[in-house]
């Protein structure tokens, strides 16, 4: 029996709905869009078309695990709250720390904050969406007195000028990207301009791309605010009724100084300001180039800013829009996920609120340690117990080989996940398999402040639990049985609206108090919704601030007086280059999911370094070469891309980890530089030097088998449809590459295994296939530096049941069979000439005597054996 | 007046000589009376066709080139058989005189007595069932052995060796093939491409006895071979015993006559002898240090001595490397040039064991200079002419040893 669910994507923030029939007996799913869900309408994107190649078994972790032996719950569980209990009773509430995910469910995460802040006691819960939105989340926060996103993804088809800062949507918002696309296409005159230093695949619809310097995005709309103020463009009427602070934030930024500081052209810089000054409706999507710096959150009022003097804001097409990176970014802040916040959007001001709600008179009254923060204090000891949840720090937070070190020496590191090797699960004490995508049921928040539902497809794969259970069982078993006596997610959800609504009276912004008495019926069939929900509006609200009333003290919109700030650590003679970091296409995150399916790996297969083709000569590097990429902080490799992008900077992708790559973890070279309000990482700018990386051999192995490739310098490895693929290079040369080969990069014992071996030493090529059963099992080529051939036609091969002699001849080539001449059947063997070449020269050339023949083939005129069979041609 | 033609003499029947009779037929067909002394009582055969005849894949009529009627139809004289083979030539007199007394005057004489085997420094090489592989009596000697004996031993793993053990082999006798090198076919095979020879043959029914040293031959009381003793201690029964370790010009005549002779006949770029008025190629001679034991450069001596005799005067021979085939059924190989190389070479390897397909090139600058293709030998022409030619191949290098399809 296939059932249809509707259920949401694991991936960004844009939270597009998926119909998913699935096939429980055989664990497969065919994933469609949604078409009746507002965020996507039926579209999806790459990732999200393949969540059904990323369902399997394989790789998840399927039982408690302690120091590495399977456990069953109970032990697991005893000891993880036991641990915490004792660390809290010895060195206090703060001693212990949570790290969550926007991975996670609102439930989950509305448990996980309230067992932390509400009763353990500490601030200590934060969350990855520190890495991603914090940002936007304090620039809301002092213009709006809220963390309000005030439009919505209607807009995009109703605005007339779209701004894309720091964002390419197309590879990480791709169907808001599609949307936007569409948009353009059915009005001409919708203007698009992306503000960004690389030439992303976003610029492709862009009518104006605006390459600032890196971190320079304040002098940009500090100085479109100067230029509207100057060119009567401002909505004076909005300005006195609804902001206060305006005077303030004018300063005297002229055009040709802010295009300096940009390094843009004057005339670019002008047209953007005319195009912004001159149109009604204007949307500013942003997204981590804004965000990820140290100094974000005032970049996001910059933009507001403009958007306030305009009055352009939570109107029709006119607003601003922060794009948030994962499916539950938004609900993690409105359960209080982030260690500066409480729940519900309540603020730490209002603490008693919370307390009384939960009946938790120890409820922290300080915010804890944010994400980088938290590594340190882990790292210097003050921090003994933590528990990650469905993230991998390891990865993906700046110094990231420091977060390495602290959980190595942590007394006490608890992973939740779905999957069983990660960079971090390598470090944890006990593992705890949580349900993965596909398994768990909850609700998640996109950046339009859309509360959908992600629906359980399949039963749990082995032993794994919902987040939500495990966190409540160690709750109980920390000795708060009552306050977390859930029996399933919707009791959690209805506890979540209440507090939204509880002594709300309109003062706070997220308010979902018409879900308090939801039912259990009315939870499945759950609608996509726009919060707020509640007495005033029962069906949600797709815009806020249009009627100008804020969340502030006075109800007015703050303007924010923005100094612009350069990055903190600026290019020097040793770090002259400046490093961006951000998402691939087809790669999600750590790739722990995305990287199992075969057609997401097709794009990037390996991690690169995007550097512009006069660096790349100044620094000695070759295109398709391999490079060193050094910070201060630690070091990577990756394959050089040029790209027209611009000087001085250079581009790598943030998804590798070790599980995929020897050296890919761009996170380690990454400045631990926060934005002092948002405390939100500078992780678009690192100053870093370059250098070839030069092994001394370069090779691929395609493998129809997993491989544990051991003793080589450098290595990557991806999935592929039906085989596994590696790009390998190293430092030494092995003594015998036939022996090397089958011992360290093979490593098969199959006894019926049939190789091919293909050998240039003086030019240091060595090539070799293992066949077993007529079908290709692994192929591999080894040259002394990236020349290497094409990998498309080796890889189909690997799919193929049987190969044809001509494939088998031709392997090693690294080509397809070259198709030659039909030349009959030989009939002279010594000089290779074949019936119809014979037949084909008698008859072109008018021979009528073998000996014709043998001048004008050769045939024949060896051995002569065949001059029989030669005259009976003429016959 | 009727223009008296010059006398051409030719000693030898073989291959080599009527090659170069052909060629001069038709450069200048009247050019000469031409008398031709054999001592095998045949017109003129495909030599290197015995191992077909004694496989069972030809009879002796399929390896005939010129039959008697040929000799008749171009005015030739041919004296042959055992009687006919000539034992002096005269040379103050231009006369060859044949064992029988028959005599020849000549302008010019054409020397091509060919090769003989080389016969093993052991006792016992006297024995009856001791023979060589050389002509139709001998492949008769053998096809009457296979009928009334068991064990054959066959001395040499090389070309001829192997292809009369495999004709021994299909005519139903037990053949063990003594071989004095760990690698068959070392001359022209490396060990990888000998190996999978070796392992293709042992499934045919041949055994071997690699790097072995013989040591003497034994006989019965009839004075036949019975038994092979080695150094190591070993030994084998024996009904027929080949002898298959080479050959070496058979000049004892051209010596007797006072020509000048190395190891073969010495001649220079136009096949001629110290001799002005006498002329030799084939396995005979000797050309710039150089002897020969195939057929290819046989052919092209006959082009260049033809074209001589004929008075045309221009032709020079160059030695090219020769590729090497083995013609037994279902093996392929190839070999030319300098498979080993030396310390400026360079090499590429291909092989597909279980294909049983081996390849190895050695280049040196750039240039081809030696090949070994054994299992997948379509490409052997075409090394053949970047050798001969000696193409820059340093573009075509990555695809090279997969052929010419993908160079």
């Amino acid at each position: 029996m296939n059932a249809t669910i509707l259920t949401t994507c694991p991936y960004c923030g844009v939270g597009c709905g998926i119909s998913a029939t699935v096939d429980e007996g055989q664990r497969q799913v065919r994933i469609n869009g949604d078409d009746s869900h507002p965020a996507n309408f039926g579209r999806l994107c790459s990732k999200g078309s393949a969540l059904g190649d990323t369902v399997e078994l394989k790789g998840r972790l399927l039982q408690p695990q302690v120091n590495g032996q399977e456990t069953s719950w109970e032990q697991a569980l005893d000891l993880v709250a036991d641990s915490f209990k004792a660390v809290i009773k010895k060195h206090g509430a703060d001693a212990v720390a949570f790290y969550g995910s926007g991975q996670l469910l609102t439930e989950d995460y509305y448990v996980a904050n309230k067992l932390m802040k509400g009763f353990i006691g500490s601030g200590n819960m934060d969350t990855n969406s520190r890495l991603c939105m914090s940002s936007s989340v304090a620039g809301h926060k002092r213009a709006f007195g809220s963390d309000t996103v005030p439009n919505c993804y209607e807009d995009y088809e109703h605005a007339e000028l779209i701004i894309l800062i720091g964002s390419n949507a197309a590879w990480c918002h791709p169907v808001s990207f599609q949307r936007i696309r569409a948009a353009k296409e059915a009005n001409p005159a919708l203007k698009i301009v992306v503000i960004d230093p690389r030439r992303t695949a976003s610029c492709d619809i862009a009518d104006l791309h605006l390459a600032v310097a890196s971190g320079s995005d304040a002098w940009l709309f500090n100085g479109l605010l100067s230029y509207l103020s100057d060119h009567d463009a401002l909505d004076s009427a909005y300005i006195e009724a609804h902001t206060e602070g305006f005077a303030a934030v004018l300063g005297d930024y002229a055009i040709e100084k802010i295009a300096e500081h940009c390094q843009l052209n004057a005339e670019d810089v002008q047209q953007f300001y005319d195009w912004f000054a001159t149109t009604d409706k204007v949307l500013s999507l942003y997204s981590q180039g804004i965000n990820q710096s140290s100094s974000g959150t005032d970049k996001v009022n910059a933009i507001i800013n403009c958007h306030l003097a305009t009055g352009k804001l939570g109107k029709v097409g006119s607003g601003a829009l922060s794009l948030t990176g994962q499916p539950n970014a938004m609900g993690g802040r409105e359960v209080g996920g982030m260690a500066n916040q409480l729940a519900a959007h309540i603020e730490f001001s209002d603490v008693d609120k919370v307390a009384r709600f939960w009946n938790a008179p120890h409820t922290t009254k300080k915010a804890g340690l944010t994400a980088v923060e938290l590594f340190d204090a882990i790292h210097e000891g003050k921090i003994k117990a933590v528990w990650i949840m469905g993230t991998n720090p390891v990865v993906s937070l700046p110094n990231a080989d420091k977060v390495k070190r602290a959980l190595a020496n942590c007394e006490f590191v608890v992973v939740s996940d779905c999957i069983a090797n990660t960079d971090t699960t390598a470090l944890a004490h006990v593992l705890l398999p949580a349900q993965g995508w596909s398994e768990k049921d909850g609700t998640v928040t996109n950046s339009e402040r859309r509360i959908s539902r992600q629906r359980a497809l399949f039963k749990p794969a082995g032993d794994a639990q919902p987040d939500w259970w495990i966190i409540t069982q160690i709750a109980r078993r920390m000795g708060f049985e009552a306050e977390f006596n859930y029996q399933n997610p919707v009791d959690i959800f209805r506890e979540h609206a209440a507090l939204s609504g509880f002594e709300n009276n309109g003062q706070r912004d997220f308010d979902i108090s018409a879900y308090a008495k939801i039912s259990a019926t009315e939870y499945d069939q759950f609608q996509p919704t726009q919060w707020p929900v509640n007495a005033a509006y029962p069906q949600g609200r797709a815009r806020m601030f249009a009627d100008g009333q804020f969340f502030t003290p006075s109800g007015k919109a703050r303007f924010i007086a923005v100094t612009p700030r350069l990055p903190v650590n600026q290019p020097t003679i040793d770090y002259p280059l400046i490093l961006n970091t951000g998402r691939l296409r087809d790669q999600w995150h750590t790739m722990t999911r995305t990287a199992l399916a075969a057609k997401l790996n097709q794009h990037k297969p390996e991690p690169f370094v995007e550097i512009h083709p006069s660096d790349a000569a100044q620094y000695g590097l070759q295109a398709n070469g391999l490079a060193h990429i050094e910070s201060q902080w630690a070091s990577m490799i990756a394959r050089v891309q040029l790209t027209e992008n611009k000087l001085g900077s250079v581009f790598v992708p943030m998804h590798w980890t070790e599980q995929y790559a020897s050296h890919g973890r761009m996170g380690a070279l990454v400045n631990p530089v926060v934005d002092p309000i948002s405390k939100q990482p500078e992780s678009k700018h690192t100053p870093v030097r370059i250098r070839p990386y030069t092994p001394v051999w370069q090779a691929f192995v395609l493998s129809r088998r997993e491989l544990k490739i051991t003793d080589v310098d450098y290595w990557i490895k991806s999935k592929g449809d039906g085989f596994y693929r590696y790009e390998l290079a190293g430092d030494s040369l092995p003594d015998n590459w036939c022996d090397y080969v089958r011992k360290n990069l093979c490593n098969s014992t199959a006894e019926n295994s049939q190789w091919q071996d293909y050998q240039d030493s003086a030019k240091g090529i060595y090539r070799a296939a293992q066949l077993l059963n007529e079908q290709l099992e692994t192929v591999i080529f080894i040259a002394t530096d990236h020349h290497l051939p094409e990998r498309s036609w080796l890889s189909m091969l690997c799919a193929k049941a049987e190969l044809t002699k001509a494939e088998r001849m031709a392997l090693l080539t690294g080509s397809p069979p070259v198709g030659g001449a039909d030349v009959g059947v030989i009939i002279c063997a010594c000089f290779n000439v074949g019936e119809k070449t014979m037949l084909a020269a008698i008859k072109e050339k008018g021979l009528t005597t073998h000996q014709q023949v043998g001048q004008c083939l050769k045939a024949g005129t060896n051995c002569g054996s065949c001059i029989p069979e030669i005259k009976a041609l003429f016959g | 007046m009727h223009n008296k033609k010059q006398k051409l003499v030719v000693i030898g029947n073989g291959m080599a000589g009527m090659r170069t009779i052909e060629e001069l037929l038709s450069a200048a067909p009247d050019k000469y009376d031409i008398t031709v002394f054999g001592a095998e009582p045949y017109g003129n055969y495909n030599r290197i066709m015995l191992s077909a005849v004694l496989a069972g894949d030809k009879t002796i009529e399929d390896i005939v080139i010129n039959n008697r009627q040929w000799y008749i139809d171009n005015h030739i004289i041919l004296h042959a058989g055992e009687s006919k083979a000539v034992i002096s030539i005269e040379r103050g007199l231009q006369k060859v005189i044949a064992k029988d007394g028959t005599t020849a005057d000549y302008d010019r004489l054409l020397i091509a007595t060919g090769s003989k085997a080389v016969i093993p420094d052991v006792t016992g090489c006297d024995l009856d069932g001791v023979i060589s592989f050389r002509d139709i009596f001998d492949v008769n000697k053998m096809l009457a052995y296979s009928r009334s004996h068991k064990k054959a031993v066959v001395l040499g793993g090389g070309l001829l060796g192997l292809e009369a053990a495999n004709g021994l082999v299909l005519r139903g006798m037990d053949v063990t093939v003594i071989h004095n090198h760990e690698v068959l076919l070392n001359r022209q095979m490396d060990k990888p491409a000998g190996l999978l020879l070796q392992t293709e043959l042992e499934k045919k029914g041949i055994k071997f006895k690699m790097a072995a040293k013989l040591k003497c031959l034994l006989g019965d009381a009839n004075n036949h071979i019975s038994t092979v003793n080695f150094e190591d201690g070993s030994e084998l029964d024996c009904d027929l015993f080949i002898m298959a370790i080479g050959v070496r010009p058979n000049i004892t005549l051209a010596k007797q006559a006072g020509l000048y002779c190395e190891r073969g006949i010495v001649v220079n770029d136009t096949l001629q002898s110290y001799d002005p008025s006498i002329y030799a190629v084939g396995e005979c001679i000797q050309h710039r240090g150089d002897t020969f034991g195939l057929v290819a450069p046989l052919f092209e001596q006959a082009k260049v001595c033809a074209n001589h005799l004929s008075a045309h005067g221009v032709a020079e021979y160059i030695t090219l490397p020769t590729a090497t085939k083995l013609k037994v059924t279902g093996i392929h190989l190839f070999s030319i040039g300098d498979i080993q190389g030396d310390a400026q070479c360079e090499s590429l390897c291909f092989s597909d064991s279980a294909l049983g397909i081996y390849k190895k090139l050695v280049l040196k600058d750039d240039r081809l200079v030696g090949a070994v293709l054994y299992g997948d030998t379509a490409d052997g022409v075409w090394y053949q002419q970047l050798l001969e030619q000696e193409t820059n191949i340093s573009v075509l290098r990555d695809g090279l040893v997969f052929g010419k399809a993908y160079s």
